[in-house]
């Protein structure tokens, strides 16, 4: 199971590399502003996916004149890629479990 | 913002390098964002946010540094094991006797104040601490101002009757001052009042917690039961609490010391222990200095009797230890902390070997971009994790060694309890390990420091010497100096030990069973009486089967009574106590000396006939006639008069030489008198009450016969303390025996520590030499010269801590001299034996690394270049 952090931030970085306000950026705006990652939780998160080679540091920059220099750039690795798929697949099966039951309607 | 800047401190600083600056960026627009209004909420989601979020990093860090150390160690298991080995022998025996020490030697008594507790004795020319005698206690007690109160004791023993099986059990009679001065409550009843303590009182008593508990069920309404001591009824007034004890664990009960007229007669009757209690604002020296005064002026009152008496206070948390007990107690400590120093400097020097080691890991690191701060982190974990994996195997060694050294506690102190681990010393010697592991644990940073190492990314290069390695020797000859004293001390201790045990004691001790018997007075106070009693328990008891000879005798030799001396007058003068012509004197049965198997010299020994009506007789040992008639021989000493014992006295017989109070004491002389020359109910305290049973085999099989053959002749006369005097004579070095066993345990555990840290040493630096050696060979150097470079290396080292290590073990055996039992501190045996050890150790150490010199192979090393 991967913590919602992480899973937010591989999803952030499914399409596109980006960097870390960017990723900041697209969970708000993916969660229709309901999440909003701190810093702190951001950084920690992408230290420990780091470590778990979930993602990568990418060298390959935007145009020079979108650029900031002072940023990292990170990119979804194929086992990040994996895990997203693996979590995606997990709150499927949970999803399925709850409409048995009648805790779940409609689609998703 | 700046106030942001001071939160992210709180990450670690490795973490801080890589994303502070973006978060800062981040933080600013949502500051941006957030408007005039919306900072105050800003702020309170943030602060918790980057605490709970740094202490997560922090987590993720230690964890990772763990799961490395971990690793590492698992690759280098000896080194982690010998390393967990050390800090745990070294922290577990420290912990353990520096426990013990300062329960005995350093912890206050068990009474409020206790620094202004003092004990006043008198003081002769031949004894530097004599009890107290009636009438100096009264005139002094008198004439100071510098008590509060003081108050006398004195010890007793009673046989309990009437509940079950009659006991003998210990106590102490104290004036009713006493226990006020020692500011004690009982837990039910009354302390004593002045009325008990009037002569011709009815009888009153104070029980001990355990006899309360023991023989009355702990009965709630004790107080006011008449209970019989002997033959005398006593009325329970009070109980004690659980933890008191005093003067002694053995005190189970407390009666009035009661004083009549007639104790005031004789100033040089000394059997008084005094208590007092300083008033506040007076130190111990004014104290000492007003006594000085008031002995000063019984002396001029008292010309004849104090002619030669003085007063000393003395603390009375110092007393009840005798002085050789402490000296041991202090070698003990002493020897701890050597164990714990010799632990630190191996410590110190596998960590400073590790390091050298990995001085090209931490260089790759450096290089690959590893913050300084990252490594210091790492090393640090891996210092706590060894120093944290001794220090519970240590604390673990420290709770089961300390029951062991129980065993050392003197039982005539007044403390509550055991000893138990020392939880200060515990953290000390914990703190001590884990400075030294941080301090050298670390050290491999201090090559790091400011610029990349680049010496130790250089292939093949090689690490050792210089500096480090001298700091290192010098670890391994403080080893060697440390192990010296330990070893040459416990050696002395161990000769004196057997010089002392293999003393002739001047009696056979095996196959005799000893037992009490203590027969009450007044129901004992006559002859006849006592007489029909010794009569018919000998014969009953001689028929025994195994029983070769019996007799029963005033106290054991070494026994529990350690004194019996009387005033010895010569050539019909009257007995003069100041003089201090002493004698032990011992009332015996017939057959007394020959149960013992004390060799009678010339003459007889006491016999059926020396009765009431006839010369009264004597038998001496030889070194009366030393000391009081230095000019007879035994045979012509037999016929002359001596006044003893309150009657004029003939020698019959000279007997040979006891050691009476101990093994360690002098011979001192002796008297033996027969049982029936004494006035009825006179030196009461001198009845013959032991009795002493030789045997052909076993004599522990005769001790049921010969209970239900007292138990019929006299049904309340319990039997006590039945032990084979050989155990008797075995308790009197026992307590020694088993100091030297724990130095002796120190010093096999320093040695072993030396000789792991020799072999440590020796092979690092051939491991670090291979290419070296591998150079020399292949240059044509035979292995007899690697041999002898390795080999000078270790006996360099050997040398260089013996030499230093003679030295100061002759100085730890000069201060230990009183313990010695004659043994010169620098006894040669010992010091050829302790230096012929370290060098075996030495040898032993060098083996594996001068093997695993001599394997190098010339081909492999050179390629590795």
């Amino acid at each position: 199971m991967l913590p919602p952090a992480t899973f937010h931030i591989l999803l952030a970085l499914a399409e596109e590399d980006r960097h870390g306000y960017a990723i900041i950026q697209d969970v708000t705006a993916r969660t229709n502003g309901e999440l909003k990652l701190s810093a702190g939780t951001l950084y920690r998160s992408i230290q420990r996916m780091l470590e778990q080679g979930l993602v990568v540091e990418t060298r390959d920059r935007p145009a020079p004149e979108d650029d900031d220099e002072r940023r990292r750039y990170y990119r979804i690795t194929p086992d990040g890629a994996a895990a997203a798929r693996a979590e995606a697949r997990r709150l499927g099966q949970l999803v399925k479990m709850a409409r048995a039951v009648g805790f779940a309607t409609g689609k998703i | 913002m700046r106030i942001y800047n001071l939160l992210l401190r709180v990450y670690p600083a490795s973490f801080r390098n890589e994303y502070a600056e973006e978060m800062r960026a981040i933080f600013a627009r949502r500051l941006h964002a957030a408007g005039p209004l919306g900072v105050i909420g800003l702020w309170l989601q943030t602060i918790p946010e980057v605490i709970g979020n740094a202490a997560i990093v922090h987590w993720d860090l230690l964890r990772q540094d763990l799961s490395y150390t971990a690793r590492m160690l698992r690759r280098a298991p000896g080194f982690a094991g010998t390393a967990i080995a050390i800090v745990a022998l070294g922290i577990g025996a420290t912990t353990a006797a520096f426990s013990v020490t300062d329960f005995v030697l350093l912890r206050p008594l068990p009474f409020p104040q206790p620094d202004r507790l003092v004990r006043l004795y008198e003081k002769t020319s031949a004894y530097s601490q004599l009890e107290l005698s009636a009438a100096n206690y009264r005139d002094w007690k008198a004439g100071s101002t510098v008590f509060e109160s003081i108050g006398l004791h004195h010890s007793a023993a009673g046989n309990l009757v009437g509940i079950g099986e009659p006991q003998r059990v210990g106590g102490t009679a104290v004036s009713f001052d006493l226990f006020p001065t020692l500011r004690v409550q009982p837990l039910i009843g009354r302390l004593f009042t002045e009325t008990d303590d009037r002569d011709g009182a009815p009888g009153t008593m104070i029980l001990s917690y355990r006899l309360w508990q023991t023989q009355f069920g702990g009965d709630p309404s004790i107080v006011g039961r008449q209970v019989l001591l002997d033959t005398e009824s006593f009325t329970v007034i009070g109980v004690m609490p659980r933890a008191f004890r005093f003067p002694g664990s053995e005190v189970q009960y407390w009666t009035p010391l009661r004083f009549n007229a007639e104790m005031y007669v004789d100033r040089n009757d000394n059997w008084h222990y005094s208590v007092g209690r300083l008033r506040d604002g007076v130190t111990f020296e004014q104290a000492q200095a007003e006594m000085d005064v008031l002995a000063a002026r019984s002396k001029q009152q008292f010309p004849a009797e104090n002619k030669d008496v003085g007063a000393i206070l003395t603390r009375l948390a110092d007393d009840g230890v005798s002085q050789q007990a402490r000296l041991l107690l202090y070698a003990l400590s002493g020897a701890a902390a050597c164990v714990l120093l010799i632990a630190c400097a191996n410590l110190a020097n596998l960590l400073l070997a590790r390091a050298l080691e990995r001085r090209r890991e931490l260089a790759v690191r450096t290089a690959m971009g590893a913050g300084r701060e990252r490594m210091v982190r790492q090393l640090i974990t891996e210092s706590l994790l060894l120093a944290a994996g001794g220090g519970a195997l240590g604390v673990a060694i420290a709770y089961g060694s300390v029951p062991l050294l129980n065993r050392l506690v003197p039982t005539a102190l007044p403390l509550a309890s055991q000893p138990t681990v020392d939880l200060r010393v515990l953290l000390f010697a914990i703190a001590l390990t884990i400075v030294t592991g941080l301090a050298f644990g670390l050290a491999p940073l201090l090559r790091i420091g400011g610029e990349a190492d680049l010496g130790g990314l250089r292939e093949g290069a090689r690490s050792g010497g210089g500096q480090k390695e001298g700091v290192r020797s010098t670890l391994v000859v403080v080893e060697i100096m440390a192990s010296v004293v330990l070893l040459v001390s416990a050696g002395l201790l161990l000769r004196a030990l057997w010089n002392v045990q293999t003393t002739n004691p001047g009696f056979r001790s095996e196959n005799v069973l000893t037992l009490g018997t203590p027969l009450p007075t007044p129901q004992f106070d006559r002859v006849v009486t006592r007489d029909a009693f010794y009569t018919r328990a000998l014969s009953s008891i001689r028929a025994i089967p195994g029983v070769t000879n019996a007799a029963f005798v005033s106290h054991l030799p070494m026994g529990r009574m350690k004194g019996g001396i009387w005033p010895v007058s010569l050539d019909g003068r009257p007995v003069n106590r100041a003089e201090n012509k002493n004698a032990f004197l011992r009332y015996v049965t017939p057959g007394f000396l020959a149960t013992l198997g004390i060799p009678l010299i010339t003459g007889r020994d006491t016999d059926d006939s020396d009765r009431q009506d006839r010369q009264a007789i004597a038998v001496v040992s030889e070194s009366f006639l030393t000391r009081f008639m230095p000019t007879e021989t035994p045979a012509s000493a037999i016929g002359h008069h001596f006044t003893f014992a309150l009657q004029e006295r003939v020698i019959v017989g000279v007997a040979g030489e006891v050691r009476m109070r101990g093994l360690e004491r002098r011979q001192e002389p002796q008297v033996y008198l027969p049982f029936r020359q004494v006035a009825d109910g006179n030196i009461i305290g001198y009845i013959p009450r032991w009795l002493v049973v030789r045997t052909a085999s076993q004599p522990v099989a005769v001790a049921a016969p010969i209970r239900s053959i007292i138990r019929q002749i006299e049904p309340t006369l319990p039997v006590n303390d039945v032990a084979t005097l050989t155990d008797v004579v075995e308790r009197d070095t026992a307590s020694r025996a088993a100091q030297v066993r724990v130095l002796a345990a120190f010093a096999a555990i320093a040695f072993v520590l030396a000789g792991i840290g020799i072999h440590g040493l020796l092979s690092f630096s051939v491991s670090q030499r291979a290419q070296e050696i591998g150079v020399r060979l292949a240059l044509g150097a035979q292995s007899g010269d690697i041999l002898r470079m390795v080999v000078h290396r270790s006996v360099m080292l050997t040398v260089a801590g013996v030499i230093p290590g003679v030295a100061l073990a002759y100085v730890a055996g000069r201060s230990m001299d009183a313990l010695l039992a004659g043994v010169k501190p620098a006894d040669a045996p010992t010091m050829i034996a302790a230096v012929g050890l370290s060098v075996v150790m030495t040898l032993v150490g060098s083996v594996m690394p001068t093997l695993r010199a001599l394997r190098v192979d010339p081909i492999s090393a050179l390629r590795a270049e």
